[in-house]
């Protein structure tokens, strides 16, 4: 790394400037648990790293009336530590709170693992299906896109030059209205999900599913939003009908490949019994508010 | 290449150095700063022998550059006893001998040390969880966790027996 240059802007225009103005590649630094890695094993040769811990905004959670906006540098451990984003989305929590070690959690952050575009990213799927958006600064202002509209391949994403994201705006529960994230991988600690699942349910006041989205990690080049299992469970119970044509659906979403984690055929067999589980929990949650 | 200058706080003192862009903090620390407690073992952030705490958190300095530690504050392995008293953790590795090499023992010391910061009452699934990032390749981590679990009685007033007793 012959000419590797690090900014620390303390505002997003200042930041976007210094981003749009690099003339080879730049990288934003969150909690740089990913970057550090790949810059460090020769993968990534950036040019330029521009920390953005330092604009207001970037690190804590903020509630508002209707949602809550998250920094999009904030660590796993601030994440964890609030009460009421554990009240409201306890399947947000847990993704995020599944990542890596103690030491980890004090730095990785939703937008670095956002951004890092790995189809196996544990904070993603159950973001996704909480409808959540991203608000991305850059060169011509401020956009939102839903979380689902980043990734759009391995260590790919659809940011363009210049720009970064913010933070991220997740609506708040209505009533009856809850989520799950469980991953399988084959010990209790520190790996990589096989396969993910997050699924975010809303109930009537008899149990009946009104609404729900299920979203799929590690079995497709992105997080897929598995429109027909969510589908299977709007307008019933969790019945064991219900829950068969669930896993039928989740099975069908994935477009895996094999590899040392898992087979194709594991992976879809996995989702299915994740997307089960995930649902009885988020159900369960629901109805319970 | 421009430096970058940095003003932090280390072990309670303030401390000023130049940093490369890419150098981490654990390079710093024990290349620029001559504080070799921290180890370098994997350097990408999955064995823990480079834990400090970072304000309040425990990081892996591998895993953060210098330049980032701009305005915090910093415990290494080295600001953990006071002047000679050992920290009840300390203290505890030595009487139950939870250490072997000692390579990974800095990290395992920062760690627990944070643990017991912020819990002093923790279950031993409690511990094993929060030193999942330490890796240790002699021990066998039974003694280490009989260590922290019992400075952490000490830390609430108690009198464990000594192991060796």
């Amino acid at each position: 790394m012959p000419s590797l240059s690090f900014a620390a802007p303390t505002s997003v225009d200042e930041a976007v400037k210094i981003l749009a103005g690099a003339s080879g590649m730049a990288k934003v630094l969150a909690g740089g648990t990913d970057l550090l890695v790949q810059l460090r094993s020769g993968r990534l040769k950036p040019e330029l790293i521009v920390d953005t811990k330092r604009i207001p905004g970037m690190l804590g959670i903020r509630e508002e009336a209707n949602q809550f906006v998250i920094g999009a540098a904030t660590p796993g451990t601030m994440i964890y530590e609030s009460e009421a984003l554990t009240r409201a989305w306890p399947g947000i929590v847990e993704g995020m709170d599944l990542i890596g070690s103690e030491q980890i959690q004090g730095r990785a952050s939703l937008a670095g693992n956002l951004c890092n575009a790995s189809p196996a990213a544990d904070s993603v799927p159950a973001l996704i299906a909480a409808r959540a958006t991203a608000v991305i600064a850059g060169p011509n202002g401020k956009r939102e896109a839903p979380v689902e509209a980043i990734v759009t391949g391995p260590g790919q994403t659809s940011l363009q030059k210049g720009e970064f994201i913010v933070e991220f705006h997740v609506p708040k529960p209505k009533p009856h209205q809850s989520d799950a994230y469980l991953r399988f991988i084959p010990r209790t600690e520190m790996d990589i999900a096989v396969v993910g699942c997050g699924v975010n349910v809303t109930l009537d006041g008899a149990g009946t599913c009104t609404d729900a989205r299920v979203v799929l990690g590690a079995v497709a080049p992105t997080q897929v939003v598995a429109n027909e299992a969510g589908a299977a469970l709007i307008g019933h119970k969790l019945d064991d009908d219900t829950l068969a044509k669930l896993d039928a659906a989740a099975g069908r979403a994935c477009k895996p490949i094999n590899d040392k984690r898992g087979t194709i055929e594991y992976r879809v067999k996995v989702a299915g019994v994740l997307a089960r589980r995930a649902a009885a929990i988020a159900f369960d949650r629901a109805a319970k508010r | 290449m421009a430096k970058t200058h940095v003003s932090t706080t280390i072990n309670g003192e303030p401390v000023e150095f130049l940093c490369e862009p890419q150098q981490t903090l654990l390079d710093v620390l024990r290349d620029e700063l001559n504080l070799t407690g921290s180890k370098e073992g994997c350097s990408s952030g999955d064995c823990g022998a480079c834990t400090v705490i970072v304000d309040g958190s425990i990081v892996c300095s591998c895993l953060m550059l210098g330049a980032e530690a701009e305005g915090h504050k910093i415990t290494t392995v080295e600001g953990i006893a006071e002047g000679e008293k050992l920290h009840p953790v300390q203290q505890k590795f030595l009487e139950h001998a939870a250490l072997q090499c000692g390579f990974c023992t800095p990290g395992f010391i920062v760690a627990a040390k944070a643990l017991l910061d912020e819990n002093l009452n923790p279950t031993e699934e409690e511990t094993r969880y929060w030193l999942a990032g330490n890796l240790c390749r002699c021990t066998g981590y039974d003694k280490i966790i009989r260590a922290v679990l019992d400075a952490a009685a000490v830390m609430r007033g108690e009198n464990p027996p000594s192991p060796a007793a």
